[in-house]
């Protein structure tokens, strides 16, 4: 066991603390405590160990008030996360401290606060699944209480390695997390006392116990993801966009309704408001799968664009640790990162005052690296009871200039499996959602199947150049049937690629349902219109696209939907017959 | 505490000055005391080793090797009370209207963020009767927006009048490299308006120094947070956010920081966030509502484009008009479903319809454009203009969707707007029976 190392402050400039060590060992990424004047201890890590035993530490607090001088205890340990029952439903920021709990204590986010990150007073129902003489090793399930929706695993931690034999384990009952359920003995018989809680630093990756590859699509409740550029479970996707595009509203449509089981919230340097809405809209809407709170499903990282910025990369790889451990439980995560280009711009930060020579953009060099790094803990496990548990990420990026040519966005996109491209002129049309409909692309398999994507995506990419063309040469300058097929791709945007995600019924898209929609939107796009005249084509169009969208806003079982269905149906037919009798 | 002295200066630029000292704390406030005897502020700003860098509140001119440094054993604050209401300060916390100095409590400035489970979510429309602003991107109580413009735009115009016509409590003006002028008209506005006993001005001119500037925001919203945190609706006008990054970028150049885009330095999207985030809805408390001003000449510059990134939308005022596109309000999801049930619907379709002209726009300039629908939109987009984007026109929002309903029936046929059968039923006004618009006959 090494030395715990003791230092010095022998400077400040703003995160970027160095600290001159006077004994013990230092290892690049411990944790050391900075002891200000009033006796607070500000948390922070070692990110470069440089000659004459200097250290530069990153803090994690607002370091006004430090002096040179001030005294560094260092912990021997990496950044950690604590792993255990109690973190869904919770919502922490970017160092695990419960938001609630410090809201008891303050008002403000005021710096060296530290509250336990899982409650330890509630009682877990435990029931164990081995017996004493079992032989078990770090990942063996011990046990399991139940946790909102689903049986939470006990595990013996991961970290522990070779094959120990179990001393004691508790008989089934009521538990705290800080209470010890079993001692285990390795090989020379050294025991070690297990709770249900255990730490994983953050910035090392779980090891899988067997990687698959991501090929089922999770449904979103978007149509225009899930039909032409779906995520699969497992699968990474990241939607660059600029401000104003929809990112937020998109985020927010994900967190709601994809179908997975555990939804994490990395709020990443964006706005508290935002993060607001979830934790405190969530606890009220029913999961309407699970016939629970959304909450339950839900945990929330906020490390807002006002917190210190040092915390938000360990806010980032705090989220994917815990989106890992879920995994392991054999569930469906989904981490939804926003933003990472304020993730990148943390580092930008402190790199720019460790005086790196900088890459472009002043972004640190490694900057490309560190982002594939964290997109790859993403990916489906399989796990020793033979069950499947996957991760997916989505990570918003935020462009300077709405630019996709620097580097954050291009790093990302050699990273991840799907790209949602938001545009401007998009949501200036108010064309919502914003995602471009010809440059977005996925490697994923979507609900519909191959030739169907391609049906529609031949259809829009027309309409792109049939539209090009009316701008040059006006609607008189080209044909009928052309025009026909402009205004089936207008309306395949209008009807079924736009989506209002604040309407109760529209906002979210079941598999079924787009079936349903796909094959009337097929319908309609086959349909030979023999209509003469561009004012009764657009008329026509404009008729088919009203039905069809009071259609969107009905619920299947409601009055009148079959009725609505049966009148876009005529609508289709009527104007077809209508036309030939001309 | 002990204040110490030192007279051992090493360096002094425009904006830093670098002196060796023991003891200093980071963020300390500190005096120059002049040879004459003369004080001005600075504030530390870094420390390494016993080599202390400050910050000039006076700028660095004139300051000589013979000043002296005294530190003060405290950070920067500022004072508050209810007597500041009508009183005018500078970004030093100094009054500069005539006054006289108060007695008040010290606060601290540029203090940590509110936990977010003290926030509420944005509930109360704050209604403008600007109808490019009520009726297409409500303001919401708690929001941060500010205007983009380009300089020479009514921005403060636009400032003031919001400020006045809306129910605020307390109103916080916080000038930032104001020409002499603004800060008058901001003053006379205020008086006009019969707002001044609500409100309190932090100003910093262009003769003041580039420090002061940089304090201004975080002196008018440390006061605004502590209205808000006595249960006051507040009301802060930051007036112009460019110029502060301006000054920031100065700063950071003067410390060598290396930097990222256009020579912003890489902290410049956290160091707006940091003031635009103080808005807030508290829980059991008041309000602060952030209206801004952020000068540029394309959204794509740093400036807009961080700011954009961190508010919650942005009204974006072009050749004296509120344009649609382009302006945004975050929040309006949050109050536009229970103003009237119309509001949200015909607000799309007449955005979606002007986007459609707006492409006509760009056809136009072919001379591709001669099919009736076409010639209508276009003949739609100029109504648009000239009855809805004039940001001093006042109309009730009510009234701004009758007058939206008008404009579409001038214009179109009922299946051409996309609208729901039943709300067309409800609000479509026959010819002759508008509410608002002076109907044209055009044959």
């Amino acid at each position: 066991m090494m030395q715990k190392a003791k230092g010095k402050v022998v400077s400040v400039n703003e995160s970027l603390v160095g600290a001159l060590t006077t004994e013990g060992s230092v290892m690049n990424g411990e944790v050391a405590y900075i002891i200000i004047e009033d006796g607070k201890r500000l948390k922070s890590e070692v990110i470069d160990v440089k000659p004459n035993d200097i250290v530069y530490l990153q803090v994690f607090e607002d370091t006004g008030w430090m002096k040179v001088g001030n005294l560094v205890e260092f912990s021997g340990l990496p950044l950690a996360v604590k792993l255990g029952p109690g973190i869904l439903g919770s919502v922490t920021d970017g160092l695990q401290n419960p938001l609630y709990e410090l809201a008891k204590k303050e008002w403000f986010l005021e710096r060296g606060l530290v509250v336990e990150p899982l409650d330890i007073t509630v009682k877990w129902h435990f029931t164990p699944s081995v017996q004493k003489g079992d032989l078990v090793t770090g990942g063996t399930v011990l046990g399991s209480v139940p946790e909102k929706l689903f049986e939470h695993k006990i595990f013996v931690p991961f970290s522990i390695q070779g094959d120990h034999t179990i001393e004691q384990i508790a008989p089934e009952g009521e538990y705290t997390v800080d209470e010890p359920i079993a001692v285990i003995k390795d090989a020379v018989g050294k025991s070690v006392e297990l709770k249900m809680v255990f730490e994983w630093p953050v910035k090392k990756p779980m090891p899988f116990n067997e990687r698959s590859v991501p090929i089922d699509p999770m449904p979103t409740g978007i149509r225009i993801l899930d039909a032409l550029f779906p995520i699969a479970y497992g699968g990474t996707a990241c939607n660059p966009g600029p401000f104003g595009a929809g990112k937020t509203v998109l985020q927010h449509s994900l967190a709601r309704h994809s179908q997975a089981d555990v939804v994490i919230i990395a709020a990443c340097g964006e706005r508290a408001g935002e993060a607001v809405e979830v934790f405190k809209d969530f606890p009220e809407l029913i999961d309407p799968r699970t016939g629970k709170s959304l909450m339950d499903r839900t945990y929330i990282v906020g490390n807002t664009s006002s917190m210190p910025v040092a915390a938000r990369e360990a806010s980032v790889y705090m989220a994917t640790t815990v989106g890992e451990y879920y995994r392991k439980q054999g569930l469906n995560v989904l981490i939804l990162a926003d933003s990472t280009s304020r993730w990148a711009q943390a580092l930008r930060e402190t790199s720019g005052r460790k005086e790196e020579i900088p890459g472009p953009e002043a972004f640190p060099m490694y900057i490309s690296t560190l982002i594939s790094a964290f997109y790859d803990r993403a990916g489906i496990e399989l796990l020793p009871d033979g069950k499947t548990g996957s991760l997916s990420i989505i990570g918003t990026v935020s462009p300077a200039g709405g630019n996709f040519d620097e580097p954050v966005t291009q790093a990302t996109l050699l990273s991840t499996g799907a790209f949602w491209g938001l545009s401007r002129a998009l949501s200036d049309a108010r064309k919502y959602p914003a995602i471009d409909r010809i440059d977005s692309n996925s490697k994923y398999p979507s609900l519909l199947n191959r030739e169907e994507v391609n049906f529609l995506l031949e259809l829009l990419r027309d309409g792109k150049t049939i539209a090009s063309n009316i701008i040059l040469m006006g609607e008189k300058g080209i044909t009928d049937e052309a025009y026909i097929r402009h205004q089936k791709a207008e309306l395949l945007d209008a009807v079924f690629l736009q989506q209002n995600s604040f309407h109760e019924v529209d906002g979210v898209t079941t598999p079924d349902r787009l079936r349903a929609m796909f094959d009337m939107v097929k319908e309609i796009i086959d349909a030979t219109v023999g209509i003469k005249g561009k004012e009764g084509i657009r008329s026509h169009f404009n008729f088919i696209r009203l039905a069809f969208l009071d259609w969107n806003y009905m619920k299947p079982d409601e009055e009148g939907f079959e009725k609505q269905k049966m009148k876009l149906v005529n609508l289709v037919k009527q104007r077809e017959h209508v036309a030939e009798n001309v | 505490m002990l204040q110490k002295t030192y007279e051992n200066i090493d360096s002094i630029g425009r904006a830093i000055l670098g002196i060796k000292a023991k003891g200093v704390h980071n963020k300390e406030l500190a005096e120059v005391i002049y040879p004459n005897g003369q004080k001005a502020f600075a504030q530390v700003i870094a420390l390494d080793g016993d080599q202390v860098t400050l910050q000039l509140f006076g700028g660095g001119f004139g300051v000589s090797t013979d000043c002296k440094i005294r530190f003060l054993g405290k950070p920067v604050q500022v004072g508050f009370s209810d007597d500041m209401l009508g009183r005018v300060y500078s970004g030093n916390g100094q009054p500069i209207d005539g006054g006289p100095e108060l007695l008040s409590d010290m606060i601290r400035v540029a203090g940590p963020s509110i936990n977010p489970v003290k926030r509420l979510i944005p509930k109360d429309m704050i209604r403008t009767g600007v109808p490019m602003i009520d009726v297409f991107n409500t303001l919401v109580r708690s929001q941060k927006i500010p205007i983009f413009a380009k300089a020479g735009e009514p921005y403060n115009r636009l400032l003031a009048n919001i400020a006045t016509q809306t129910d605020a409590d307390v109103i916080i003006i916080g000038g930032v490299g104001l020409k002499y002028d603004e800060f008058h008209y901001f003053r006379q506005r205020i008086e006009e308006a019969g707002s001044k006993n609500k409100t309190i001005m932090f100003v910093h001119t262009h003769r003041d120094s580039i420090v002061e500037g940089l304090m201004v925001p975080d002196l008018a919203l440390a006061v605004a947070e502590q209205f808000a945190l006595q249960g006051k609706n507040v009301f802060v006008l930051l007036s112009d956010m460019t110029q502060w990054s301006d000054y920031l970028r100065q700063v950071a150049n003067a410390q060598d920081q290396i930097p990222a885009n256009q020579g912003y330095p890489g902290d410049l999207y956290s160091q707006l966030a940091s003031r635009y985030e103080k808005a807030a809805d508290i829980e059991g408390a008041g309000s602060l509502t952030i209206l801004g001003v952020t000068t540029m000449d394309d959204v794509t510059h740093p400036v807009p484009d961080n700011t954009g990134y961190i508010t919650e939308g942005q009204f974006y005022m072009k050749d004296g008009y509120l344009e649609l596109f382009g302006s945004l309000s975050r929040l309006k999801q949050q109050v536009n479903d229970r103003t009237r049930p119309d509001h949200r619907s015909i607000m799309n379709a007449m955005a979606r319809l002007l986007s459609e002209a707006e492409e006509r726009v760009k056809a136009q300039k072919f001379g591709s454009v001669k099919d009736d629908y076409s010639l209508r939109l276009l003949d739609y987009r100029k109504t648009f203009q000239t009855e809805l984007m004039d940001p001093f026109r006042y109309l009730e929002l009510e009234d701004a969707l009758d007058l939206c309903w008008d404009t579409l029936a001038q214009h179109f046929k009922k299946e051409e707007v996309g609208l729901s059968s039943k709300l067309i039923e409800a609000y479509w006004p026959e010819k002759g029976k508008f509410k608002i618009l002076k109907e044209m006959t055009h044959e």
